[in-house]
């Protein structure tokens, strides 16, 4: 199971936190800034793959923005590399050609993304059609809300 | 409120607008006309990442916050206002501010709001609340509300929120609305419902018992979602009880079958996998399923093989599975045909360039070598580059896999690698962590082992670690540790644990049993030393440090009445030791202010990495400076003092360090004990050195101790008593590799020995060799030099061929085998020979064409008057070479065939002269060289050294030789000058010195394996004969070069 996501970016400021444990503020922030540390120290073209008390650390840069996750220490890296890659895809596709700018501004949308794609730290939906979707679909909904109408919601759902 | 433009953003520098990803990594390159979203409302809020100094940062979001505070209390803020505030404040608080303030409002905005307001208000209580927080109990009833709307983004949003955070007390009031979803007609509800159950599940495992059934059913869903969901929980269940799910497994096969079949929609294809993540779900259940089960493990075998197989594509989604595969394969029980699968795709992963799969290589190699030590031998070399790579990560994955191969035999070595591990990174609180428990463990199971027989200084920097570093948790944590663990072995049984170890758990427990404060007796550690100096199997040398460790504990009342007891006992036995002892030597030696007999014992510890001694006073100071623990103890095994004995534990423990177990009577040995001490210095000759610093001794040990069949070996240069370990690597330098070879040799020692089949698929020839010769630990230990060896083998063959008249048959066959064995390493592929692959390839068959090539320019018809040595090319003619021979001249004598080597600087060209003897010219000509007649031949070149640097050479030389030769006697040349002109005619070699009735000569190996090598000989003339010793870092080199010439003289 995931434990946390984080993405930060080269400067160590975190644009984005998800916790899918129940972990006390202070160990948080301990959290983050001991991953910022490691992860920022870590000299390019080095494994992606870190150890950070019982659980195992798996990291990629996207350009300026660093995806970090701790998972427990029987997941499967390469597989966490690939979640991460999945969520920079999704990302990529909602706001297309996905810059550390697009999260900044629009974080909130980055984070009903990450809802569609993990649950309770595990994947939820791998499918990216699917995905697309479901988050198309409450954005539809927001146009809908904007015009006042009573918008069938049943609509936009696959 | 200013706005700031986007681009002012980027020309901040602070974020730069790359894209994540570059357009080969889309799937989509089509789609690209970029229409960002308009920019959040609350655009200033984001003029805070851009300030440069925190101070800034913090006035900024204070004022913000203020702000915040002030829209969310005014009664007039619309909902759509809130949820604009909401954004804000959920970016205050991920900026490390607390906002706490609107966690109230967030709760209303959920409540309240509608749909769109609704998300952002689940957003921001899921970012901000915790699941105990009381907030969280105004929110059941707008989710239970929620749940069962008609809206199905409003159901997706309540079970998006419950199954992340939910209080375990209020599951009880939502579940059977979330149980009824699992019914409901859209898949997405489903699936958002199995896995709100699933978080359910994990969070209160009994309130979800009776729905296990429903479970069932979401298992069998017609949507794969949904099932792939399910497979959360079952994983979860299965792992906790394999047994009660064994009747799942027909159904997983099945599906996994499927999955890997690609019978999926396209649409759960990942990068055109099928479904990886289902797949690798699955594999785990099945690993959880099989473990310890053959008739389980049975009914999976061929889908694993089928997924084996399938997962070919070279992208981190195949690696993954593979990596998930191999492990199930390694957890269920084994099926020999599967398991060479899966080793061979280990070794992949090992082998790879890619430094995230060697990592999970070296992983999965720690996994298998819990079961079969030796799939690590064909790693050695990877291993130990590992061992020294830049990344922390991988050497810190190579120690945890050394740690599960550490033996008897190479505990030295694994030790010393972790502690080095351990001084570089002495910051990183959980190394420490982590590596002190493997020395730990290590050190309990080696000492357990082979404690009588490891060097002394293995458990001083055992104990060295243990007293190391300030007083931090991790290391409490550790000495803690240690504590207990020996209190429990000492509750066992002692007898058969040696010596040493006891000595280092007294020592242990003398120094940190006040760590165990909660230990409701504080006597019980004192009784249990109490009872080891009872014991009669426990050396003079143990009880004294059992005496230390107890002088140490007498803090508590329990404590003294013990030790007085234990006291009075010992009384009389130190005495008897006393009696047993020499006064007068004794006493010598204890008024003997300068310790003179100790300076060989003294300078061995320094040249061995002890701390010089320092003076109490010394000593006390730098413990002030450092407030570190004093280290003398153990350092120099200076014992502690003690009131009674402490004139024994002096003696005794001054010998400790040398003299490995000597006393192990009472009073017996103490005269012994005392002898040794009255002499001047210590004796070391007698002491079996098992251990070698650099491990080397021990190889060499072992190499003794076994005995090696002769095996047959498709070269001469190989010959099986030589360790092949020594073979030199051509690819890269030759010291650091020689060092690697060594460690090799001292890390992996004693791993083959337990006759089981290597499973990674190596060349046949090699394979059969060691397969069918088990005992033979070295040919299982040392394939990959061995292969290395083979190909020596072959580049002699192919670049020092020569002609004719030398005798040796059988090469040809030699040289197929040879040429077999190469192709089969290329194509296993391992990249510690692909140095010498492109080599095979650039130089490989050359001198033969070499050969052909030349011939032409000869020509062939000329002056038969001059020599033929002036048609040599030009570019050969001012290099050393040997004499023409003729070759087959009489048998048509129109013809005349000769040869000669030349050497040149990187080969030994063999030239091949045709000479047409007749007037008239040829027109056609056929040439046939047949490989029958080739053999062999060690090229040696002068090596030019001086004498002193032949003697700096000569020692360090491991590998020598010693033979007589026939002198060569002529009449106005002394035997000696003689001897060596004629070999150095015959085989160019170098004549560096002649001295009186001794010559040293060198040469070097001229092309092949370990290339450039020297050998070196010392010639003696001793009565008639010619005392030759040979010196070489390859092995075979000077047994090859004394056939050489032995042979060279007996032609002359």
């Amino acid at each position: 199971m995931m434990h946390f996501l984080l993405l930060f970016s080269r400067q160590g400021k975190l644009r984005l936190q998800k916790w899918f444990t129940p972990v006390p503020e202070r160990e948080k922030k301990k959290i983050v800034r001991d991953m910022t540390t490691m992860v920022l120290g870590r000299k390019p073209r080095s494994c992606n793959f870190l150890h950070w008390k019982d659980l195992k650390i798996v990291y990629k840069k996207y350009a300026s923005l660093y995806f970090c996750c701790g998972l427990d220490a029987e997941e499967n890296e390469l597989l966490a590399l690939e979640v991460l890659h999945r969520y920079v895809e999704l990302l990529d596709k909602y706001f297309g050609n996905v810059c550390e700018l697009d999260i900044i501004f629009n974080f909130e949308k980055a984070y009903f993304i990450l809802d569609e794609f993990l649950l309770g730290g595990e994947v939820q939906e791998t499918s990216k059609q699917v995905l697309s979707r479901s988050i198309e679909a409450s954005d539809m909904l927001q146009e809908a809300e904007i015009d006042n109408s009573d918008y069938d919601l049943e609509l936009g759902w696959p | 409120m200013n706005l700031i433009s986007k681009s002012a953003y980027i020309n901040m520098g602070y974020f730069q607008p790359f894209p994540f990803l570059c357009l080969s990594e889309r799937d989509d390159n089509m789609e690209k006309s970029k229409q960002r979203p308009e920019p959040m409302q609350a655009l200033t809020l984001y003029k805070h990442s851009r300030c440069l100094y925190f101070q800034e940062e913090e006035k900024l979001i204070k004022k913000e916050l203020a702000s915040l505070k002030e829209q969310v209390a005014s009664p007039n803020t619309t909902m759509r206002q809130m949820k604009e505030i909401m954004v804000r404040a959920i970016y205050c608080e991920m900026l490390g501010y607390q906002a706490s303030f609107s966690y109230i409002h967030a709760i209303k905005l959920a409540q309240q709001g509608s749909v769109l307001e609704k998300r952002v208000g689940y957003l921001a209580v899921s970012l901000f609340l915790k699941e105990t927080d009381e907030f969280l109990l105004l929110l059941v009833n707008t989710v239970l509300k929620d749940l069962q709307s008609t809206n199905l983004i409003e159901v997706c949003m309540a079970l998006t929120v419950v199954s992340q955070m939910f209080p375990k007390d209020m599951i009880p009031a939502i579940l059977p609305v979330v149980e009824e979803k699992l019914t409901h007609p859209k898949e997405i509800i489903r699936r958002k419902a199995v896995l709100a159950l699933y978080k359910f599940y994990l969070i209160a495992p009994n309130q979800v018992q009776h729905i296990h059934s429903k479970f069932r059913k979401a298992l069998c869903d017609k949507d794969p979602g949904v099932m792939t969901a399910s497979l959360h929980i079952y994983l979860q269940l299965i792992k906790e009880s394999p047994e009660s799910y064994k009747d799942l497994t027909g159904s997983m096969v099945t599906i996994l079958r499927q999955v890997v079949g690609g019978k999926l929609p396209l649409d759960f294809n990942y990068h055109s996998v099928p479904a990886p993540w289902l797949q690798i779900q699955l594999l785990r259940i099945l690993a959880y399923l099989g473990k310890e089960d053959q008739g389980t493990s049975e009914v999976m075998y061929d889908v694993l093989e089928e997924s084996l197989r399938r997962a070919e594509m070279n992208h981190n989604i195949t690696y993954a599975i593979l990596y998930e595969c191999v492990k199930t394969i390694y957890t269920v029980h084994p099926k020999s045909q599967l398991l060479e699968k899966a080793a061979e795709c280990i070794g992949n992963f090992v082998l790879s360039p890619k430094i995230n799969l060697k990592y999970l290589g070296l992983k999965a190699l720690t996994y298998v070598v819990q079961q079969d030590a030796n799939l690590a031998l064909p790693h050695q070399i990877t291993i130990i580059e590992c061992l020294d790579h830049s990344d922390v990560i991988i050497k810190r994955e190579t120690l945890e896999l050394l740690f599960r191969i550490t033996n008897a035999q190479n505990v030295t070595v694994i030790v010393e690698k972790m502690l080095e591990f351990l001084r570089l990174t002495s910051d990183d609180y959980s190394t420490i962590d982590l590596v002190g428990k493997v020395a730990e463990l290590t050190m309990n199971s080696v000492f357990s082992l082979g404690g009588d027989v490891m060097q002394p200084d293995i458990p001083n920097n055992f104990l060295r670690l243990l007293a190391e570093g300030v007083d931090s948790v991790e290391d409490r944590q550790l000495r803690l540790f240690a504590v207990d663990s020996y209190v429990s072995l000492l509750q066992g049984e002692t007898a058969k644990l040696p010596q040493r170890f006891l000595q280092v758990i007294s020592w242990v427990l003398g120094e940190y049993s006040y760590l165990r404060e909660e230990d409701s007796d504080p006597g019980s550690v004192m009784r249990l030393l109490a009872r080891l100096l009872d014991q009669r199997h426990t050396s003079t040398e143990t009880r004294s440090w059992v005496l230390g460790a107890m002088t140490k504990l007498c803090s508590s009342p329990v404590s003294v009445a013990l030790a007085r007891d234990v006291c009075e006992r010992y009384l009389s036995w130190a005495k008897s030791v006393w009696a047993n002892i020499p006064l007068c030597v004794t006493f010598e030696i204890l008024v003997d202010s300068s310790l003179s007999f100790l300076d060989g014992y003294v300078s061995e510890a320094l040249a061995a990495g002890a701390a010089p001694y320092k003076s109490p006073h010394q000593r006390q100071e730098e413990l002030v400076q450092e407030k570190a623990l004093s280290l003398e103890p153990y350092g120099l095994s200076l014992p502690v003092s003690l009131s009674s004995c402490s004139i024994t534990d002096r003696l005794t423990d001054r010998q400790s360090p040398t003299l490995l177990s000597m006393s192990s009577g009472l009073s017996g040995n103490s005269t012994e004990l005392s002898h040794k001490e009255g002499s001047t210095a210590l004796k070391l000759d007698g002491v079996k050195r098992v251990w070698g610093k650099d491990g080397y001794l021990a190889q060499q040990q072992s190499a003794g101790e076994t005995p090696i069949p002769q095996v047959e070996l498709p070269s001469p240069l190989l010959s099986p008593q030589s360790p092949p370990s020594q073979t030199q690597k051509p690819s890269s330098g030759p010291e650091p590799d020689q060092e690697k070879r060594q460690l090799a040799s001292s890390l992996f020692v004693g791993l083959g020995s337990h006759n089981s089949v290597c499973l990674v698929r190596l060349p046949s020839t090699v394979c059969s060799v060691s397969i069918a010769d088990q005992s033979n630990v070295f040919k299982a230990l040392f394939k990959p030099f061995y292969i290395n060896s083979c190909r020596s083998a072959l580049h002699n063959l192919l670049d020092t061929t020569t002609v004719a008249s030398e005798g040796g048959a059988a090469t040809t066959t030699l040289q197929q085998t040879s040429q077999r064995t190469l192709d089969h390493t290329t194509s296993n592929g391992s990249p510690h020979v692909e140095g010498t692959e492109q080599r095979v390839e650039a130089g490989g068959p050359l001198s033969l064409i070499r050969g052909n090539d030349l011939h032409p320019a000869p020509a062939l018809e000329r002056p038969r008057d001059l020599p033929l040595t002036s048609h040599l090319p030009a570019e050969l003619s001012g290099l050393a070479r040997s004499e023409l021979t003729t070759l087959c001249s009489d048998h048509d004598p129109s013809l005349a065939l000769s040869a000669c080597r030349v050497y040149k600087e990187d080969a030994l060209v063999l030239l091949v002269f045709i000479s047409n003897n007749t007037d008239s010219t040829l027109h056609q000509m056929a040439l046939q060289l047949t490989c029958k007649e080739l053999e062999v031949y060690f090229s040696d070149w002068p090596l030019t050294v001086s004498t002193g640097d032949y003697g700096k050479m000569w020692l360090s030389f491991s590998h020598d030789l010693k033979q007589n030769l026939r002198l060569v006697t002529t009449e106005h040349q002394e035997p000696l000058t003689a001897t060596l002109d004629a070999l150095k005619g015959k085989l160019h070699l170098h004549i560096v010195d002649v001295i009186g009735s001794e010559g040293i000569v060198a040469c070097r190996l001229l092309q092949g394996q370990g290339q450039g090598q020297p050998c070196l000989l010392h010639c003696r003339v001793h009565a008639d004969s010619l005392a030759v010793w040979l010196r070489s870092p390859v092995p075979e080199l000077p047994d090859s070069l004394l056939y050489h010439c032995q042979k060279a003289l007996t032609e002359t």
